[in-house]
């Protein structure tokens, strides 16, 4: 009983550099970087050392707060060090990798859901399963309500699940399966002709609609908006691959298929990599040189800048490669017809050219000020049910009774970046959004 | 002191170019849009009412001392001569109090302020002296702005507050039959011209041929911009087109006045409904200044409910008050006022509605 469910509301942002559907390489790197600070509500314990040997799928982290939660080696090879940063905060650790690649292997049951967690648990994978509200590493010792699974990105360049995952089908529906026996799955897809349209033993809905309409948190809000004391998971199709090949295979296998993309990028496609990876590995593609160009890992709107001396999230699918926009722009806003630069507001004139595509950069285009467009002009890009400038200004007052109501449960930070995208007073709406969150973690732990 | 500078360099500086700042977080790109796009906007709007009201000042003039040649340029010019002084007062003395507070809170100069000041002038009659309305400027940019926060932050109009503060301190200046018409020393009126303002003669069409087209078209005495009807269409066109002011507010202000008019009109009371669209400051207020953003209701609904209110107090103040001709000042100010509370209730029931039907389906 699929539904199809139309969002009007959002924005699908026309820049250029789309990754064409083919794969440029392989990129088996020397070095990789197991990175804690992107698991939120996530905190270190090392189980390795500076020369241990680990094999691919070996843990070399568990959680401080739940040390059955583990972080794995993507690779096998020799623990090459440990990065800490200020107040020796873990940063991360790097493997050097053996050309050879050794696999741990196990032989995970899956039977019931008890089973399910704890092969998850000891694979190494369970942090793909994040917890709403929130967005935290799931809780093992919580029964969710539902978990939902968005089969696409919607977001700006971001990689084609259909040409990046369409092959591993069956990887996905075994994890569809035994994630089954923990709660009902709901899986989004684009449009009815989707691969992913198949999967079984899953409430299948369409959504169609421009951007957020992929996003996961979008999609639980039309099917069933998280309300105070409920509890849902949500998992990337990209670990619904990774958690269906351990559960068949038994090993941790991370490889993934990722798009390389953005104005500033020599070559757009798609590279065939683990999570971790240097972005130097990616040279070619924003040309050898990083000076005036910003590398993000992950998408145009949510991903983290990196830098060439960064790595790969695990959790990315896309690496966005931007020009940093330094340069004044002389009489901006004051020329009537401002050709080179998209806005969706109408002040403007390129709304009236919806085929034209921009290369944009990093440059504000403004500066910052208090909130003076209304609720309504933000709210015409989140098709969810809440009035985003009424949770932005509670999360700004730390008020937790008014960011309750006005639906903090049902979002991240993501849901609301083309909020931060329009806003004409250029505030740091999902940064703002993500301290709204890190309190209530705080005061309702 | 470097620091407070800052601002005014800043803004200086930024008025000519986009600056080479880039995001630092979240959205690595961003839309080309800016408050200094907005505002611009507005302030554009506004332009065709400012030049035809100029333009007027001067035809009042020569109508006054019983020349009644329409003389284009030189009406505009003798208008442009008596309003220009007023801008100069309005955008002097309020950008300086907007540069000084930026100064001292370390931020950018906001510029809400460029169409606050562009309105100011508009609104009050041609004759106020310029010391009053320095007065009334500062009052209202220090205690109703700057005082909450600066724009954005603001719970009235700082142009409404600024005739308000006219209006009830120096009441002489603001009301009666001489204050809409601006003389040269020594000029005197000729005889039985009145240059009270339609809404003050309960829209007879007492003097020299005043009717329906006059206040169409704009050629009767009242504030410098509010008189012609056809200039602040072409505003309205603007601000619809471009999405800066909400049709919502606009048409459900229409839709409020011509309720209140028209049952009024049963009882025989007052000029017929459709005349309140077109006299006195309804058509300025409902395009100009009910609808800026900051202060007016932020939800769709409660746009709806804003406005209607504004246009419906409006048409009841003109009515039922003899103290006061003309009602939209009072009816915005009370909008604004009330402005939080209807938010508050849309809000509030539509998270609680939306709450029980997910609970439901749950």
């Amino acid at each position: 009983m699929s539904k199809n469910i139309v969002l009007k509301k959002g924005l699908d942002i026309p820049v250029n550099g789309a990754a064409e559907p083919r794969l440029s390489k392989t990129v088996s790197p020397d070095i990789i970087a197991v990175e804690p600070t992107v698991f939120k509500g996530f905190t270190p314990r090392l189980l390795v050392k500076e020369g241990d040997r680990v094999l691919a799928g070996s843990p070399v982290m568990s959680d401080k707060k739940n040390a059955s939660i583990l972080l794995a080696s993507p690779v096998s090879g020799t623990v090459k060090e440990i990065v800490r940063g200020e107040k020796r905060k873990l940063l991360a650790v790097t493997v050097q990798a053996d050309d050879v690649q050794q696999y741990l292997k196990s032989e995970p049951k899956c039977n019931d859901a008890a089973e399910v967690k704890e092969s998850l648990l000891n694979s190494g994978l369970w942090p793909f399963i994040i917890q709403r509200p929130y967005g935290i590493v799931a809780d093992p010792a919580v029964t969710p309500g539902a978990i939902f699974v968005s089969a696409f990105s919607s977001a700006p360049l971001a990689a084609d699940s259909e040409f990046t995952l369409a092959s591993r089908i069956a990887d996905i529906q075994t994890a569809v399966n035994a994630l089954a026996k923990i709660a009902k799955v709901y899986v989004g897809i684009k449009d009815a002709d989707s691969v992913f349209g198949k999967i079984e033993n899953a409430e299948v809905n369409i959504f169609s609609g421009k951007h957020p309409a992929g996003n996961v948190g979008v999609q639980i809000a039309a099917v069933k908006p998280i309300l105070k004391g409920d509890v849902v998971w949500t998992v990337s199709l990209a670990g619904l691959a990774a958690i269906g090949k351990y559960l068949s295979k038994g090993v941790y296998d991370v490889r993934r298929k990722v798009a390389v993309v953005g104005p500033a990028a020599i070559e757009t496609a798609y590279v065939e990599t683990l999570p971790g990876t240097p972005m130097k590995t990616l040279a070619g593609f924003y040309g050898g040189i990083a000076d005036g160009v910003r590398i993000v890992s992950g998408d145009i709107l949510s991903g983290r800048t990196v830098g060439a001396e960064g790595y790969l999230g695990f959790f990315d699918e896309t690496v966005t490669i931007l020009r940093e926009g330094t340069d004044p722009e002389l009489l901006g806003w004051a020329k009537p017809v401002r050709w080179s630069q998209f806005s969706t507001d109408h002040s403007y004139f390129s709304w009236l050219t919806p085929w034209r595509k921009y290369d944009m950069d990093t440059n504000l285009h403004g500066g910052p000020r208090a909130f003076v467009m209304n609720d309504s002009y933000y709210g015409k890009v989140l098709p969810m049910g809440i009035f985003p400038l009424y949770l932005i200004k509670a999360c700004l007052a730390g008020d937790i009774d008014k960011m309750e109501a006005l639906g903090i449960y049902q979002v991240l930070p993501e849901d609301l970046a083309l909020c931060e995208y329009i806003d004409p007073s250029k505030n740091y709406i999902q940064d703002i959004i993500a301290q709204g969150i890190d309190l209530m973690l705080k005061e309702m732990a | 002191m470097k620091k407070f500078w800052a601002a005014t360099v800043d803004a200086f500086s930024t008025f000519l170019k986009v600056p080479g700042t880039v995001t630092r977080k979240g959205a690595h790109v961003r839309d080309a849009i800016d408050l200094k796009r907005i505002m611009i906007i507005a302030v554009i709007s506004v332009v065709p009412a400012a030049i035809f009201g100029m333009w007027n000042v001067g035809y009042q003039h020569s109508l006054a001392i019983g020349d009644g040649r329409l003389q284009i340029l030189a009406n505009f010019w003798y208008g442009f001569l008596k309003v220009l002084p007023l801008y100069v007062v309005s955008y002097g003395v309020g950008l300086f109090i907007e540069f000084f507070s930026a100064g001292i809170r370390n931020e950018e100069v906001n510029e809400g302020y460029l169409m606050s000041g562009m309105l100011i002038p508009l609104i009050v009659p041609v004759t106020i002296p310029l010391w009053m309305l320095a007065i009334a400027v500062a009052f209202s940019v220090i205690f109703v702005k700057e005082c909450f926060g600066g724009t954005g932050m603001n719970i009235w109009n700082p142009a409404l507050v600024t005739r308000a503060v006219l209006f009830f301190s120096y009441p002489s200046a603001m009301s009666g039959s001489q204050c809409w018409i601006s003389l040269k020393a020594g000029e005197n009126v000729v005889d039985g011209f009145t240059g009270a303002t339609p809404l003050a003669l309960e829209g007879a069409t007492a003097q020299y041929g005043t009717g329906v087209w006059d206040y169409i078209i704009g050629t009767v005495p009242g504030s410098v911009g509010e008189t012609s009807v056809i200039a602040i269409l072409l505003g309205a066109f603007i601000l619809l087109w471009t999405g800066v002011a909400s049709w919502r507010i606009m048409l459900s202000s229409v839709l409020g006045a011509i309720f209140v008019g028209s049952i009024a009109n049963i009882f025989g009371v007052g000029i017929p409904f459709w005349q309140h669209l077109i006299v006195g400051g309804f058509a300025f207020g409902t395009v100009f200044m009910a609808t800026d953003p900051v202060t007016s209701a932020q939800t769709e609904r409660g746009k709806v409910i804003y406005g209607v209110l504004v246009g419906a107090i409006c048409v009841v103040v003109r009515l039922f008050n003899p103290g006061y001709a003309e009602g939209m000042m009072l009816a915005i100010l009370l909008g604004n006022t009330f402005a939080p509370l209807i938010d508050h209730y849309v809000v509030n029931g539509t998270m609680k509605r939306r709450t029980k039907a997910a609970m439901k389906t749950a």
